[in-house]
């Protein structure tokens, strides 16, 4: 039974671990491509905020899992089907408000989980959630403002975001559909309860889409499976080059 | 020095002073001690494994390892192992072979930790230093549930934000400045430009 709980928590850390890699990775790509100066230190500078949470993150499972695999070795020798980030953040970059959608979907959800996990009992989870906290509301302020410019923007700017928030909805769902492993940890008090935090997202979402005068995307059926290693494509794509040096030079060191 | 070394070993207020010479490497005014992330210097019995490049031991002071503990500005900041190996490299040059750096997450640094002199020597820099908490900044937890307060108080009006906070012109002291990006050249830092004499300035961002 420990032993079981003990697997569901590396599950449960891999996962958030794997949200801020994967994403950092995303963000990782405007490197040079953004489109203005500021904006590109930016993303990469939230990207390298989330390669750093990702990487407490991975030690934190690595020492869970017991293995001997070491934090590099998750993010490097996993393949897509190990890997346990939700859908939303490994779509595949498309134009600046595309990003910024995906960005305040997950900034909003992150910023409401760490904030849930400051009361986690474990006691690892909380102080790496403490750390990050710090930097998603910063990250939270930055796409919350971007969306609120470009929405209350010119109509081309407009129509842009909202088509990149009405593309992006389908993925949103998976953040806040708990499945046995969220269950467990909710269970224990180790995770927080997803139904609270969605109906908190949910308000955080309509604020600013309000501010930014769009419109919430209506229902829709919802595409899950990240959680469990099922991917989309853009995934392997991505690992492809994140992991190359690794795969082409094994056990290079920096 | 390292003569000394044989009979005792340095005291921690001795090691602290050698801490406050080691620089942030992307702010070379700042000492790690300045910086405020520095936690503990103490001093632990034998530790065999504790470093593997160390030379065995001559002497009964050299079983003692000495254990620095920092807490890192930024999760992603590309500084923290530099200082790492920085302080390291620093102990060594005075003897101190056996040195284990422990991480500590919490509680987070927070830029409430810097010191008085730190802050001074960024302004003289041409870095505004960080205002401190509470100046709106970083709301305590659960003050602002959802984070979106400052956000529809910032960008409404375009961002005056800077004006709101008064961050002053670390060159004229002008507190009519706007931000320009909330990402800088570094992790820690800020953009903005003074409104007065219309030179571009970093801040370090209250964290």
């Amino acid at each position: 039974m420990a032993l079981a709980l003990n697997n569901l928590r590396f599950e449960f850390v891999l996962r958030l671990a794997d949200n801020c890699l994967i994403l950092s990775q995303r963000l990782g790509e405007w490197c040079g491509h953004g489109p203005e100066l500021e904006e590109d230190m930016a993303l990469t500078n939230i990207a390298l905020d989330l390669n750093g949470q990702a990487q407490n993150w991975l030690e934190y499972a690595a020492q869970l899992e017991g293995q001997q695999r070491s934090p590099d070795m998750l993010a490097f020798l996993r393949d897509a089907g190990d890997f346990r980030n939700c859908l939303l953040l490994e779509q595949p970059n498309q134009d600046f408000a595309w990003t910024m959608a995906r960005q305040f979907y997950f900034d909003t959800w992150h910023h409401l989980m760490l904030t849930a996990l400051l009361d986690s009992a474990d006691q690892r989870i909380r102080e790496i959630s403490e750390k990050s906290l710090k930097e998603a509301r910063y990250h939270l302020r930055h796409s919350s403002g971007w969306l609120i410019r470009l929405g209350d923007g010119t109509d081309e700017s407009n129509r842009r975001i909202q088509k990149a928030i009405d593309d992006l909805w389908c993925y949103t769902g998976e953040l806040f559909t708990p499945d046995s492993v969220d269950g467990a940890m909710w269970a224990e008090r180790i995770g927080p309860d997803l139904s609270q935090i969605r109906s908190d997202w949910l308000v955080g979402v309509q604020t600013v889409l309000d501010e930014a005068t769009l419109q919430l995307p209506p229902s829709a059926s919802m595409h899950t499976g990240g959680k469990r290693g099922i991917h989309t494509e853009g995934l392997g794509y991505l690992l492809a080059e994140m992991q190359f040096l690794q795969r082409a030079y094994p056990q290079a060191q920096w | 020095m390292v003569a000394d070394m044989q009979t005792s070993l340095p005291s921690t207020a001795e090691i602290w002073t050698w801490l406050d010479a080691v620089s942030d490497p992307e702010i070379p005014v700042l000492s790690v001690v300045d910086l405020g992330i520095v936690r503990s210097v103490r001093w632990v019995e034998a530790e065999p494994e504790a470093d593997l490049t160390a030379t065995p031991p001559s002497s009964p002071s050299s079983d003692s390892t000495l254990v620095v503990t920092i807490t890192p500005t930024y999760s992603g900041c590309p500084a923290t192992a530099v200082i790492k190996a920085e302080i390291i490299r620093a102990m060594q040059q005075r003897g101190v072979n056996r040195v284990r750096l422990e991480t500590q997450l919490s509680p987070a640094w927070t830029t409430d930790w810097m010191s008085e002199r730190g802050k001074m020597r960024l302004l003289e820099y041409g870095i505004a230093p960080p205002e401190a908490q509470g100046h709106g900044c970083t709301a305590p937890v659960g003050a602002l549930k959802l984070g979106l307060a400052p956000v529809l108080h910032s960008f409404s009006d375009g961002g005056s934000e800077a004006r709101t906070m008064g961050i002053p012109c670390p060159r004229c002291g002008s507190a009519d400045t706007r931000l320009v990006s909330r990402f800088g050249s570094t992790p820690c830092k800020a953009f903005y430009i003074c409104n007065s004499c219309l030179e571009p300035f970093d801040h370090f961002k209250c964290h």
